[in-house]
């Protein structure tokens, strides 16, 4: 693509300089926000709320899948991991690198694979209500803590692929990730505020879906919204995009499980 | 189905009004949207909710096919009497949800 070279030093150079140019409403944006800022004063209260935030409905189900045995080795999730207070940030530090597989998988990934390998259970299916359960089980107990991508160099070369599909054009609007949540972030795309993309409180309980969703979910969303064809949920490149994400979102608070419109 | 989050203050001095939080998981199926068939999914909604507090009814509420899935409802009752508060959520395909919960009243 003309005109758009790999987001190298000179860019970033350019960039800010446009910046320091531009009106200060944009120059509030070259801090990071998440998009719980940018909602409503009703639609924080209800992500506060622990008795209003509809995904405290998954939570309370986890709770329930996190003691129940299941599979061939008749063990719950409690059985080897213990008390659940025990997993506290635990979804902080998610993806992480899989030593058996020799690639990064997400915390949904992660269940899933506790199931295969210690439960001798069937995977459950993704963006099933069990998973998303577990998964909110277990993300709530890192709420309130930073993001905390692990330092493995083992890592790196996802996370460089991540950086560049999210950097790269595609679908039939030509665009990528970072033409709308680095370049137009804090814009309005029709009613809505274009967020900086930082996923800080995956899974989240979206208005729009009336129920709960994992960040590869969103990012599906995103592919379909710039009309470019989604990739198949076990597809390696959104391991790698959220990979990217958390490790730019580095340091933000944890906000499990989330509410957004 | 038919799992609930209730939320009832652990005691209130008699006479002072209390809130009263629920939450239940239901799928709030308008009854107009197509499904991926082409053809309109059945209603599926909530149609009655009521709240009796020591078997005397304190509040009520009708839902309709616009109100969104997971309804939170959020009221206030007078303290009475210690007791329970029984509420219940009736719809669509004879779904039937129950939560009962212990309230304290102090003098």
């Amino acid at each position: 693509m003309i005109g758009w070279p790999p987001f190298g030093l000179a860019a970033r150079i350019l960039c800010a300089c446009c910046v320091l140019v531009a009106p200060l409403a944009v120059a509030q944006d070259t801090a990071r926000r998440s998009g719980y800022q940018d909602m409503g004063r009703s639609l924080q209260a209800m992500q506060d709320d622990d008795m209003a935030n509809p995904a405290m409905l998954w939570v309370q189900e986890g709770a329930a899948l996190w003691t129940r045995r299941a599979g061939s080795a008749d063990k719950s999730c409690a059985d080897c991991h213990g008390d659940v207070g025990g997993m506290a940030g635990v979804a902080a530090r998610y993806p992480a690198f899989a030593a058996g597989l020799g690639r990064p998988v997400d915390l949904e990934q992660r269940i899933n694979l506790c199931r295969t390998d210690k439960q001798k259970a069937d995977a459950l299916a993704d963006e099933s209500r069990e998973l998303l359960a577990l998964a909110a089980y277990v993300a709530r107990q890192s709420r309130g803590r930073p993001i905390a991508p692990p330092d493995d160099a083992r890592l790196q070369p996802f996370i460089a692929a991540g950086d560049a599909l999210y950097r790269r054009r595609q679908g039939q609007l030509n665009l990528s990730c970072a033409q709308c949540h680095d370049d137009n972030a804090g814009r309005k795309l029709g009613g809505a505020t274009i967020p900086q993309a930082h996923p800080t409180g995956y899974p989240i309980y979206r208005l729009e879906w009336q129920g709960l969703g994992s960040l590869k979910r969103r990012l599906r969303n995103c592919l379909v919204g710039m009309r470019a064809e989604a990739y198949g949920y076990d597809a390696p490149e959104y391991v790698a995009l959220e990979l990217f994400l958390l490790s730019r979102a580095r340091g933000m608070t944890l906000e499990s499980p989330a509410v957004r419109p | 189905m038919g799992h609930a989050l209730v939320n009832v203050p652990a005691s209130v001095k008699r006479g002072d009004a209390f809130e009263i939080k629920a939450l239940i998981a239901h799928p709030m199926e308008t009854g107009f949207r197509p499904g991926p068939n082409g053809v309109l999914l059945p209603r599926n909604i909530i149609q009655r909710f009521t709240c009796t507090y020591n078997g005397v009814e304190v509040f009520s509420l009708t839902l309709s096919p616009a109100i969104a899935a997971n309804p939170y409802i959020a009221f206030f009752t007078v303290a009475t009497e210690s007791g329970s508060l029984t509420l219940r959520w009736t719809g669509d395909k004879d779904f039937m949800a129950e939560e009962t919960v212990p309230i304290t009243v102090t003098a």
